[in-house]
């Protein structure tokens, strides 16, 4: 991988310019001219590119490439620190730069899992030590000493005992040429300098100046704008078009049929919403058009009389059951959720005889090259996938279905087209969080201890209906993603039990922020609370009765406990709730606390601890945390999608309502001190919201709400 | 059809549109100011928002005919000259972005509450703010942002803390 490079012009797209702002240290900002013109500006020389992370430049500035998608979750600020760490560099002469889709030298790039820093934190400590490791070797050897003697500091190598020193740039040369040493020594924790600190994210400045280019804002000479009408009905096709409804319209160019239904090209974007709105389609339903939610919950109550595929089994359920007196059973229910990110889908495709470019903000790079690949019959090598930021993402982007239609309605006119959905077409169309029914059971022994669990979760899988399609029924019984956060239950009961009943669905699933841990969190630690109140004893004893004392569950729950004074606050006229849940390796608790008023429910604060392991950045972990608290409370309080002849019956921010700013509770986050690995941070902050302040309405109503939204009566 | 003039961050632009055109599709497609974002369409998230004449405006739900000839618009890119807006200074303090997509309209609006009243309480802000919505949830670094952004501006001037 070593190479010296000998000098560059700069005619990539990701031009960047470091721009330091009075008060808050040095922010690097982002210039991204999208033009298909090279802009001719040089930059200056890369000398040495130890691997494909990092450029040193003559000037002293190195290079960080970031081949994750930036969808908010600070990915251009933490993978850079963790190279700068073992590399010490001086943060304020880096550059970040976004790579491109290119599996062949990044690897994965597929963001999603909330894994871009679990994932990447040795690989890249690895590619800092190696390059730190090359300059120093470099310097011992210009001043003929071992490298043992020379120490390294914000870039610079420094001979201690003579005060000799030596910069990353002007050794940079000499680096280039040095043997890749295999293993290069890793700092200690307590060496850290900038692993841990509050570094300021480097994408902000774009973003408080509207100069941050999303897909959106990409505008290249000649291009065309599209949008794309979709059967209403999910699976429905095309039957036929009147082109003439449309006439009176100015602007429109071209209106074809594409495989995910009619594409209608023009002039500019307002003439493809109005075209859209106002053309006359007949679209053949077929199979789904019968489709309703009630339909829907009926055949998951249905499916979840029968036992599914057993993925956990622990002592002898049934004899336990028989054995007990005292046992409670319950059904939770969630409903479908769509993503509704702010940037709704678009993309940008120029498909040309000997190639194809694609500006879109995917967390599947590579996903869209090979798609963009497949439809213009074009090499991959010949297909240039430029990522811009994402307009939000929570595992929406993570299908390329937008990208597949602006590749092909370029590909039919030749020439560079913007397509943009219509936030309608946006919610209608989405890849939607499954719904599920959990039929929850507990039991006591004749000492009031927890002796049974069994949870039986029915819903249709993400994994075999959208991404390994498989005729229905499947042969596999069991769907791993689909039991995260109920298999793994961490309490300690004798006699466990959970399945999973997989259902069929027409419907189109995909990921949604923390996937399945959304739904059997809720399961779980509201069925907690239940359980606890039926032994009467306080939620939070009752979790850490059942919990190793060692444990990092206790740890977060006598967190959240102290840090919110459970034991100390007095319920009236605000009442709390407290849930738990590891989700993507890390563990989070949350206390929440509401009113209810009206049977109206108003979250006021939320507590929440976490053990994420080594924290990379803590405001970002804090920023990542409570993002997700608020995510999930839409979905806990006002959200949901619901299906009406085949068709979702939300259209727009108006029938999907989200919180606001008057909703949003006080949140407060404490991180746990760790030695660990870095876990995920993205995600975990979601699955605990519901539980908690479902627990707390019950604490204010002695209502147990068990579907979401919560709805009162 | 129809020529239009308008005065955008500053400048005298003439345009030719339909009339029914959303002076968003106006500032971004037309006059290439892409600052300025589409989110719903019909003026319910506020990703859309700029100033017209001063007051914070939906932009996608603004036909271009509805504004009155020489009316002034400012998006986000005119919003200062050199030096950032108060209150661009203290979302870069506070590093409120996530994806960022919402926040040029976040800080119009906002911006455009200061103006209006330079010492808001956060009963001011929260209804100042509810017309924009932020997936990301960035609501509680936004609302700190704004206090600082006042305190700030208070200071600054030598008025009283208040």
């Amino acid at each position: 991988m070593l190479k010296a490079v000998q000098g560059e012009t700069m005619d990539r797209r990701d031009f960047i310019k470091v721009v330091s702002t009075a008060g808050s240290g040095f922010v690097l900002g982002f210039y991204i001219p999208y033009t298909n013109k090279l802009n001719g500006k040089t930059v200056a020389p890369i000398i040495f590119e130890p691997n494909a992370w990092i450029k040193v430049k003559s000037d002293n500035m190195v290079q960080i490439i970031v081949a994750k998608s930036e969808m908010g979750q600070g990915v251009l600020t933490s993978l850079p620190m963790i190279i700068a760490e073992e590399m010490d560099l001086d943060w304020s002469k880096i550059i970040v730069e976004k790579a491109p889709a290119d599996q062949k030298k990044y690897g994965w790039q597929m963001t999603g899992g909330s894994n871009s820093v679990s994932g990447g934190y040795n690989k890249l400590r690895q590619a800092g030590a190696t390059a730190r490791e090359m300059f120093v070797m470099a310097a011992a050897q210009e001043w003929g000493i071992l490298s043992s003697e020379c120490k390294t500091h914000n870039g610079i190598v420094i001979h201690e005992s003579t005060g000799r020193e030596l910069s990353y740039g002007d050794l940079a040369k000499k680096a280039s040429l040095q043997k890749v040493p295999k293993n290069p020594k890793l700092k200690a924790k307590q060496d850290f300098s900038i692993i841990g600190q509050n570094v300021k994210r480097t994408d902000t400045l774009p973003k408080v100046n509207g100069t941050a280019q999303f897909a959106l804002d990409v505008q290249l000479d000649g291009m065309l704008y599209a949008t794309v009408v979709h059967s209403p009905v999910f699976g429905g096709k095309l039957k036929s078009f009147n082109e003439a409804s449309v006439n009176d319209i100015s602007g429109v160019t071209n209106i074809f049929e594409i495989e995910n239904g009619l594409a209608i090209v023009t002039q500019n974007t307002w003439a493809a919403l109005k075209a859209k709105k106002q053309i006359e389609i007949n679209w053949d339903e077929g199979e789904a058009a019968g489709l309703d939610s009630e339909k829907i919950r009926k055949d998951l109550l249905d499916a979840s009389k029968e036992k599914g595929g057993v993925v956990r089994k622990e002592g002898n359920v049934k004899k336990a059951l028989k054995l007990s007196e005292n046992q409670i059973e319950a059904i939770y229910e969630s409903p479908l959720q769509a993503h509704a990110t702010m940037e709704p889908m678009n993309c940008t495709a120029y498909v040309q005889r000997e190639k194809c470019q694609v500006w879109a903000g995917t967390q599947d790079p590579n996903g869209a090259r090979k798609i963009a690949s497949k439809i213009t019959g074009l090499s991959k090598k010949q297909v240039e996938v430029n990522v811009t930021f994402l307009g939000g993402g929570f595992g929406r982007r993570a299908f390329n279905d937008f990208v597949k239609e602006a590749v092909e309605i370029s590909n039919e006119m030749k020439k560079p087209v913007k397509l943009t959905w219509s936030r309608e077409e946006d919610m209608q169309h989405d890849y939607y969080r499954p719904p599920s029914l959990h039929v929850m059971k507990g039991a006591f022994d004749q000492n009031n201890k927890l002796s049974v669990w069994k949870h039986r979760i029915t819903a249709p899988s993400i994994l075999f209906s959208q991404i390994v399609k498989m005729p229905f029924p499947f042969k596999e019984k069991v769907d791993i993603i689909a039991v995260e956060g109920a298999k793994h239950l961490p309490y300690k009961i004798p006699n466990i039990q959970v399945d999973y009943q997989m259902t069929k669905t027409l419907i189109p699933l995909g990921w949604w922020r923390s996937v399945y841990n959304s739904q059997n969190a809720f399961a779980n630690e509201c069925f907690m609370d239940e359980l606890a109140e039926k032994v009467e004893k306080d939620p939070v004893q009752f979790r850490l009765e059942l919990l190793p004392k060692s444990s990092r569950d206790t740890g977060v729950i006598k967190m959240v406990a102290e840090k919110s004074g459970w034991d100390q606050f007095k319920n009236g006229p605000n009442y709390q709730g407290i849930s738990c849940h590891k989700s993507f390796g890390t563990w989070v608790a949350q206390v929440a606390r509401v009113s209810v008023e009206n049977k109206k429910v108003k979250v006021h604060e939320v507590f929440c601890a976490v053990d994420c392991g080594i924290v990379i950045n803590p405001a970002i972990v804090k920023a990542q945390i409570s993002s997700a608290i608020i995510y999930g409370l839409s979905a806990t309080l006002k959200s949901k999608i619901t299906i009406k002849n085949g068709r979702v019956a939300q259209y727009n921010f108006d029938d999907f309502e989200v919180i606001r700013m008057n909703e949003a509770p006080k949140i407060h986050i404490y991180l746990t001190e760790s030695d660990a690995q870095p876990k995920g941070v993205g995600e975990p902050g979601l699955p605990p919201i519901a539980p908690a302040v479902v627990n707390a309405v019950y604490a204010a109503t002695g209502n147990r709400i068990r579907e979401l939204p919560i709805k009162l009566s | 059809m129809s020529e239009f003039s308008l005065i955008i961050n500053g400048e005298q632009r003439t345009v030719n549109v339909d009339s029914d055109t959303p002076l968003l599709w106006v500032i971004r497609d037309t006059l290439g100011y892409t600052g300025t974002k589409f989110g719903c369409g019909r003026g319910l998230c506020g990703a859309c928002t700029i100033h017209l004449d001063g007051e914070a405006t939906r932009s996608c739900v603004t036909s271009i005919d509805m504004v009155e000839d020489n009316s002034e618009i400012t998006t986000i890119e005119g919003l200062s000259e050199d030096n950032p807006h108060p209150i661009q200074q203290a979302w870069l303090e506070e590093d409120v972005p996530q994806c960022g997509y919402c926040q040029s309209g976040q800080i119009m609006t906002a911006s455009a509450l200061l103006k209006r009243n330079p010492n808001p309480d956060e009963t001011d802000i929260d209804s100042a703010m509810k017309m924009n919505i932020c997936r990301c949830g960035t609501y509680p670094q936004i609302k700190k942002a704004i206090f600082s952004a006042a305190n700030n501006a208070q200071s600054s001037t030598g008025g009283d803390d208040g």
